[in-house]
């Protein structure tokens, strides 16, 4: 078994309670933080715990706190990114949904190291059930008097609210998360200024993802080296992976980093294997945004060792070999899963969700899209796989935010892995006619059709 | 602080823009620009059409910049290194950005009444492809009327943004912005309203392609056959300059704009009065006629440079040649002893 300790207390009856959560020893971090460190003490001990950003990009919290401008003088906002829109992601919903008080304790202890005296917590639209369960635990919070003014009779104040996004994916980009706080239209803003130096009513802010936050009271209570060494290496702690896709047991696990893809793949105590056995064709490890793995690369490195459940070990080799634990949405293909769908409808949804300010997103997703839907639909020409390659390496880098890139992986990715999957689709329309010409027939059984000769 | 640009350096305060320094700089290591505008806060970042390769960040911290940055919101560094024009990314960054500009724009320039002042057309030419790689549908909007003054055609929107931020910073009661996402984005109002105040009018000079028109203007004339004159009137409108510049045919005041400078940046924003009531020449003082840059397709019917006067002599010419053609055609006068290089025959050399 891992070392669990965001879910530690998962199962224990009644935990949503403000009751139940505090007779099992919720916000002992907010105690302890407030009557017997500093904040720059609490910022300190998240540094040394090595905790890394658990919303995609993996920056180090306490690194990220550390930038906060604290001689500007003026007031300083800790904003919990709860939007997880991210497809093949939704860890945060089941922490938040079964664990309120744990975030909530969470964001006081946070909000105190960084002196912030009002903070949020922004959460998607769609989580309208979520967002109830949270405005009822702060309710709770503020009534037993962990939020409110002259917290414990420290002095310290604290206003926490719930804001309600209206269902836009770009809303989690954190600059359009805290455009959409002021109640703008969620369009990402140029930077710098960072939200560090220049964030919510242009004052200093930090933005973290919710698992982020809901670690920190672990991190409070027994100090950062301890939990610099649950992980591995640079990857320290444990980290919530939501798994979908053609596996026996989907569902939210919390895993020590270092484990193996195959452990956490095959073993009972996770996902138990393959739906109905069928032959392993892909995975995507770190929701729909990264690059895309084949099954010759998900449990060995280039090196040829285990592939392991860590920020570096699943990026290893840069894009052509590996790809990322982003958000933690680990999607499981298996060999009647028809890539060129899969990407078309990836693309898809970042058209969509493409906020429209810049150009090569804005225009680029929609071309994207439309040839793929294309290829997927035997329309494709001989030349549109080139032009895909074309298309999206000319979004990614060139874009104000990073949704331009996560448009561009998972085509690149594709592209590069499955390459012969799209040959086929072009050149064998007939055979694609049926939506799901895989199940029937896996491209193993008819690859021979476009091995022989390339096109 | 020193910049070096495409390797012409340059002094430039601190808080100038790349852009800005390349435009101090001049000639053709200024990159092209759609969605800034100098005049309105907070523009640009969008279009990325101003990337350029940051070599060098700075004396202090010399790394490269691994992205291609946009000039327009980049601030200058000490020593900071550019490339612009030098750069082959670079060439290719603009040339995407112009690709994916032109793949939904309806390309109607023959109709259009931005042709002759459009940043788009200018940026395809120099930019773009003689050849489209965009054979789907092009994404249309249905139209929309916005009011009296402004003809919206939003298949030409490159949704750079400008015209949002004269609403915001110029007008008050703002009713138009961006609606949806992605390329479905578009610039509307909320919901059908008129766009009716003092200074909206601006939005039409901002506007880069041919989204935005003058509707007392439209299809009067293409603007080359106008000429553009610097005009100023004692303008009563809080915040309006009163200065402008009108462009006639003949004596016709077809249509009055802000002044603007080389890059097609307005001097200073106008009001409605003076853009759309008054075009009597006898509402204005003539200040002279308007200088543009060399090769502004608004040259074409210049008449502020010096010209040679061509001689053609048309009726000497054609009598001319008459009578060799009927020398030719009757052979009558063809002398059979000359060569064809007018040698004697039987000559001596
Ligand atoms: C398009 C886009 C969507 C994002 N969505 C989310 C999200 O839903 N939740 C989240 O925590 N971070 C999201 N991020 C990442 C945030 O911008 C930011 O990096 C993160 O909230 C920082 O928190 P962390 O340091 O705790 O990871 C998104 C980023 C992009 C570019
Ligand atoms: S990359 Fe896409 S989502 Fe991000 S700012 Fe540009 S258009 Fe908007
Ligand atoms: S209408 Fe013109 S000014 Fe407004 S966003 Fe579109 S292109 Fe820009
Ligand atoms: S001019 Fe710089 S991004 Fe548009």
């Amino acid at each position: 078994m891992s070392k669990k300790i965001l879910l530690e207390k998962i199962n224990v009856p009644g935990i949503k309670t403000y009751e139940v959560y505090r007779r099992e020893g919720g916000y002992a971090s907010v105690e302890k933080a407030i009557k017997a460190m500093t904040p720059d003490e609490v910022v300190e001990e998240v540094k040394k715990s090595g905790l890394r950003g658990r919303g995609g990009a993996g920056f180090p919290a306490g690194m990220k706190w550390s930038f906060i401008d604290k001689k500007s003088g003026k007031p300083r906002h800790l904003v919990c990114n709860a939007d997880e829109s991210e497809p093949g992601t939704f860890k945060d919903r089941y922490l938040m949904e079964f664990l309120p008080h744990l975030l909530i304790e969470g964001m006081i202890t946070s909000s105190f190291a960084l002196g912030a005296n009002l903070s949020y917590i922004y959460i998607r639209g769609e989580y309208m059930w979520v967002f109830k369960i949270l405005e009822r635990a702060i309710a709770e919070a503020k009534a037993a008097g962990w939020l409110g003014k002259n917290i414990l009779g420290s002095g310290y104040d604290l206003e926490l609210h719930v804001h309600c996004g209206a269902g836009a994916y770009i809303c989690g980009e954190e600059t359009a998360l805290i455009e959409s706080l002021e109640g703008k239209r969620g369009n990402p803003r140029i930077k710098p200024p960072f939200p560090a130096v220049s964030g919510l009513w242009a004052n200093p802010t930090v933005v973290n993802n919710v698992e982020t936050i809901a670690s920190v009271p672990w991190i409070v209570n027994n100090s950062g080296d301890d939990y610099a060494k649950i992980g591995i290496g640079r990857s320290t702690g444990t980290k919530l992976i939501s798994a979908s896709g053609h596996v026996k047991n989907p569902g939210v696990y919390e895993i020590e980093l270092g484990l193996t893809v195959d452990e956490f793949m095959n073993s009972d105590e996770y996902l138990g294997g393959m739906y109905s056995d069928r032959p392993l064709k892909a995975l995507i490890p770190g929701g729909s945004s990264v690059p895309i793995l084949p099954a010759d690369l998900i449990y060995k490195t280039t090196n040829g060792e285990d592939r392991l459940m860590t920020y570096e070990s699943l990026s290893d080799g840069g894009f052509a070999t590996g790809s990322m634990l982003g958000s933690g949405g680990f999607i499981v293909y298996d060999d009647t899963a028809c890539i060129v769908r899969n990407t078309w409808n990836f693309s898809r949804f970042y058209h969509h969700e493409s906020c429209g300010q810049c150009t090569p997103c804005r225009e680029g997703t929609g071309w994207l899209e439309k040839v793929l839907w294309r290829i997927e639909n035997g329309q494709g020409r001989e030349e549109d796989i080139e032009l895909l390659w074309s298309i999206q390496s000319k979004i990614e880098g060139n874009t104000i935010c990073p949704l331009g890139d996560a448009a561009s992986w998972p085509v690149a990715a594709a592209i590069r892995h499955f390459r012969e999957e799209f040959e086929y689709h072009i050149r064998f329309p007939e055979k694609i006619k049926n939506r799901n010409h895989f199940v029937a027939e896996p491209f193993s059984q008819v690859k021979h059709l476009v091995t022989k000769q390339t096109i | 602080m020193k910049v070096t640009i495409d390797g012409q350096e340059i002094e430039v305060e601190a808080g100038t823009t790349i852009l800005q320094a390349a435009r101090m700089i001049g000639g053709e290591s200024v990159p092209p620009a759609m969605c800034y505008y100098s005049k309105l806060k907070g523009s640009g970042g969008k279009c990325r059409c101003c990337l350029v390769e940051v070599a060098k960040g700075s004396d202090a911290d010399p790394r490269p910049m691994p992205k291609l940055m946009a000039s327009c919101v980049t601030g200058c560094m000490d020593g900071m290194e550019i490339n612009s024009k030098n750069s082959d990314r670079v060439r290719e960054a603009r040339e995407s950005v112009t690709e994916f500009l032109l793949i939904n724009h309806p390309l109607d320039c023959p109709v259009c009444d931005q042709a002759g002042e459009c940043d788009l057309q200018n940026l395809s030419f120099e930019h773009g492809k003689s050849k489209t790689r965009f054979i789907e549908e092009k994404r249309t909007f249905e139209p929309e009327d916005i009011g009296p003054n402004i003809q919206l055609h939003m298949n030409r929107c490159i949704l750079c943004q400008r015209c949002v931020q004269v609403a915001d910073q110029l007008t008050d009661n703002r009713v138009h912005g961006v609606m949806d996402r992605g390329d479905h984005a578009n610039i509307s109002t909320c919901i059908s309203k008129a766009i009716d105040n003092e200074f909206s009018g601006n939005m039409i000079d901002v506007c880069p392609v041919g989204a935005l028109t003058d509707k007392t203007f439209r299809f009067k004339s293409r603007v080359w056959f106008n000429k553009p004159y610097n005009a100023h009137r004692e303008c009563t409108t809080p915040g309006c300059c009163g200065k402008t510049t009108v462009w006639m045919f003949g004596n016709e005041i077809q249509r009055v704009t802000g002044r603007k400078d080389e890059y097609h940046e307005v001097e200073e924003f106008i009001c409605n009065s003076c853009r759309f009531d008054h075009k009597e020449v006898s509402d204005w003082v003539i200040e002279g006629p308007r200088e543009f840059e060399k090769d502004s397709v608004i040259n074409q019917n210049n008449y502020t440079q010096k010209l040679e006067t061509v001689n053609i002599n048309t009726e000497e010419g054609i009598l001319k040649g008459r009578l060799e053609d009927r020398k030719k055609i009757s052979m009558n006068e063809i002398d059979y002893d000359e060569k064809i290089d007018g040698e004697k025959l039987n000559s001596d050399k």
